[in-house]
């Protein structure tokens, strides 16, 4: 922490948030050309010859423009990279499917390279007969399909002191949306008889970390699934190839890569992932613990710091994204001005369970300064809560969970940056 | 033809059979072999269930912990750079910046076996004997101040052994303290006060 503090470089700027009127915007249809494009006039080599013939990429990655959308690390956040953890390019990606390819990872001793040759999955503990399941034979299942979002329960947590990290890739970008395959885990555990006493299952994964956690019967025969595939192929090896734990809603700890043991018992382990880890320190020095479910979250994920506005005052497509771990998002609001006054934005698809859900908000910017703020609710009613509320409830220890509205301060020259008006 | 009206009573039987085998088992898997099962459970929980016969002092500890574990967290387990502290930070909970370690933050010893003997040393995990493990487990102990060297830490003793911070959490308290609270309908204009 120490040393997350001396390299903390604060941004905190307590705005004001008085936005003055800027330049007029221009009217639509106003631009005129001087000379003829000569993209459009003059023969084109791409128009001409050949493009790449079929094959040239048997697996095809983004065109080469799209380098730069990729994950990325915050190298000083850990020791090493084995223990470590990046964060998807949610600023530069729109719809609510998050490419396998650039999902975030987290990993406690690195992405383990098991085959499905080599994967075996027991089900012991509280059951009749305890099993050992071969990939193959998970694929005889009778499976499911479902779209859940998975969010790190540390998302935004270097922000509790004050606005840090300078963009949304890095703010909120420990999540990811898939649409997973894979067989509900109730199906599992009563192919092994387990016993209706039990009150908890242990899972844990075949890494060096093991990474195990406790999670209530009443989830696991619930929604839980033991997943083999994500958007229609198989996991990648960083998201546990080939078989994951996915627990709808609930932080991403606790959705086991490489799951190899699932355990029926009558108590929690208590393992380190569930009282060193992933318990939430409040002010008075008690922690929370078991805060499995991630609350009502959103973000602006462009424009935003690493998403500048490019084109002048004019028509702005102002969208972002919105989730929640207790259901469905039922609404977005955006402000323009810190949260002053609030604008329902347009939500692409009516919220799934569990999913992302993407907004917009279609303006016509006058040029002048913005400070963008977000704000979901939930079909339980839970309004997404400030900064401020947030820490008159717990402090600015408690690194998870972190589900604040964010500011993103944008200047009347487009560019934006990670401020915080509370 | 006969090849036809055979597969459909083939068909027939086969769904009557799935349909039964379906509303219980469809005996995917094999019963898993006890040695199989005692090479993979090997968690302990917090009530000291699957804690193993044996036994260790922080004399011991402190030599495996010199060889094995060290170069990270430090001679005395007070971490090394950004590697993982894990003595020290008594009293700091409630301040800025808490140093939570095994010695200040965690509620139980169990969790520091089983950690131990599942996933360390890093690079290495699984590695370390029964009696390692309680050695280095009284080391971290001693390294926190909370036993003398000559201590002896087994599984006669270790379950009496209470944590200094045993009490210090409360399950999961949100709905009460703020899902009851953040639930109203929202503001949309005047939200704040100008300033
Ligand atoms: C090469 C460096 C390295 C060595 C050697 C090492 N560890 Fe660790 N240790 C780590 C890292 C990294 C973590 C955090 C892993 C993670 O992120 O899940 C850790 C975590 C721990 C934790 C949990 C800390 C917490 O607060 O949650 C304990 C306890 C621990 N190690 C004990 C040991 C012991 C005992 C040994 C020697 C047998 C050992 N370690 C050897 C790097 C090391």
């Amino acid at each position: 922490m120490s040393k997350i503090e001396t390299l903390k470089q604060s941004r905190r700027a307590f705005l004001s948030g008085a936005a003055a009127v800027g330049a007029g915007a221009m009217a639509s249809g106003e631009a005129q050309a001087q000379t003829a494009d000569p993209l459009i006039t003059q023969p084109q080599e791409w128009s001409q010859g050949f493009g790449d013939g079929v094959d040239a990429t048997p697996y095809g990655l983004p065109i080469k423009y799209e380098g730069g959308v990729v994950r990325r690390n915050v190298e000083w956040l850990t020791a090493d990279q084995v223990s470590s953890i990046n964060f998807t390019p949610i600023h530069a990606l729109d719809g609510t499917i998050t490419p396998q390819g650039c999902a975030f990872e987290r990993h406690h001793s690195g992405a383990i390279d098991l085959s499905k040759a080599n994967y075996r999955l027991m089900i012991n503990g509280l059951v009749d007969t305890p099993l050992v399941f071969t990939y193959e034979d998970l694929e005889r299942f009778p499976r499911e399909n479902h779209i859940y979002f998975c969010e790190c329960a540390a998302n935004t947590g270097m922000e509790w002191a004050g606005a840090q990290l300078n963009g949304a890739q890095f703010t909120h970008g420990m999540i990811h949306n898939m649409e997973y395959t894979g067989v509900p885990l109730r199906l599992l555990l009563e192919e092994a008889g387990y016993d209706t006493t039990g009150k908890w299952v242990f899972v844990e994964g075949a890494d060096a970390s093991s990474n195990g956690r406790s999670i209530p019967m009443d989830k696991a025969l619930d929604d839980v699934l033991v997943a083999f595939k994500a958007n229609g192929e198989a996991l990648r090896k960083e998201h546990g190839y080939p078989v994951r734990l996915v627990v709808p809603g609930w932080e991403g700890n606790m959705w086991v890569k490489w799951i190899r043991r699932i355990e029926v018992t009558n108590s929690p382990v208590e393992s380190r992932e569930e009282t060193s880890k992933y318990t939430d320190t409040l002010a008075d020095g008690v922690s929370r613990k078991w805060t499995w479910a991630m609350d009502a979250k959103s973000v602006v994920t462009s424009p935003s710091p690493q998403a500048p506005i490019k084109h002048g005052s004019g028509p702005l497509v102002i969208t972002g994204l919105a989730w929640s771990g207790h259901g469905r998002i039922t609404r977005v609001d955006v402000s323009k001005d810190g949260g002053k006054t609030w604008e329902t934005a347009r939500l692409a698809k009516p919220g799934e369970r569990m999913a992302l859900t993407r907004f917009y908000l279609d303006i016509n910017w006058d040029g002048s300064e913005m400070l963008l703020q977000s704000r979901a609710m939930d079909e339980t009613g839970y309004v997404q809560p400030t900064k401020t509320q947030l820490r008159d409830v717990r402090g600015l220890n408690s690194i998870y969970h972190n589900n604040c509205i964010q500011t993103w301060w944008v200047r009347e020259n487009g560019e934006a940056e990670n401020v915080e008006v509370s | 033809m006969l090849k036809y009206l055979k597969s459909i009573v083939f068909a027939f039987v086969f769904c009557a059979v799935a349909d039964s085998a379906l509303a219980e088992k469809l005996g995917l898997g094999r019963a898993a072999l006890p040695a199989e099962v005692a090479a993979w459970d090997l968690d302990i929980n917090a009530l000291g269930e699957g804690l193993p016969f044996g036994s260790g002092d922080a004399l011991v500890g402190e030599e495996i912990f010199s060889e094995k574990c060290a170069a990270c967290h430090g001679d005395f387990a007070e971490g090394i750079d950004n590697w993982p502290k894990l003595a020290g930070g008594v009293d700091t909970l409630d301040h800025e910046d808490p140093l939570k370690t095994v010695g200040s933050y965690w509620p139980y010893l169990t969790t520091a076996y089983d950690y131990i003997k599942r996933s360390m040393p890093y690079g290495n995990a699984g590695s370390l004997t029964d009696d390692e493990v309680y050695a280095i487990v009284a080391y971290i102990l001693y390294s926190n101040d909370l036993i003398e060297e000559n201590f002896v830490l087994s599984d006669d003793n270790f379950l009496a052994f209470e944590m200094p911070n045993a009490k210090g959490f409360v399950v999961d308290d949100r709905g009460a303290t703020e899902y009851a609270i953040w639930s109203d309908v929202p503001c949309m204009k005047n939200c704040k006060d100008t300033c």
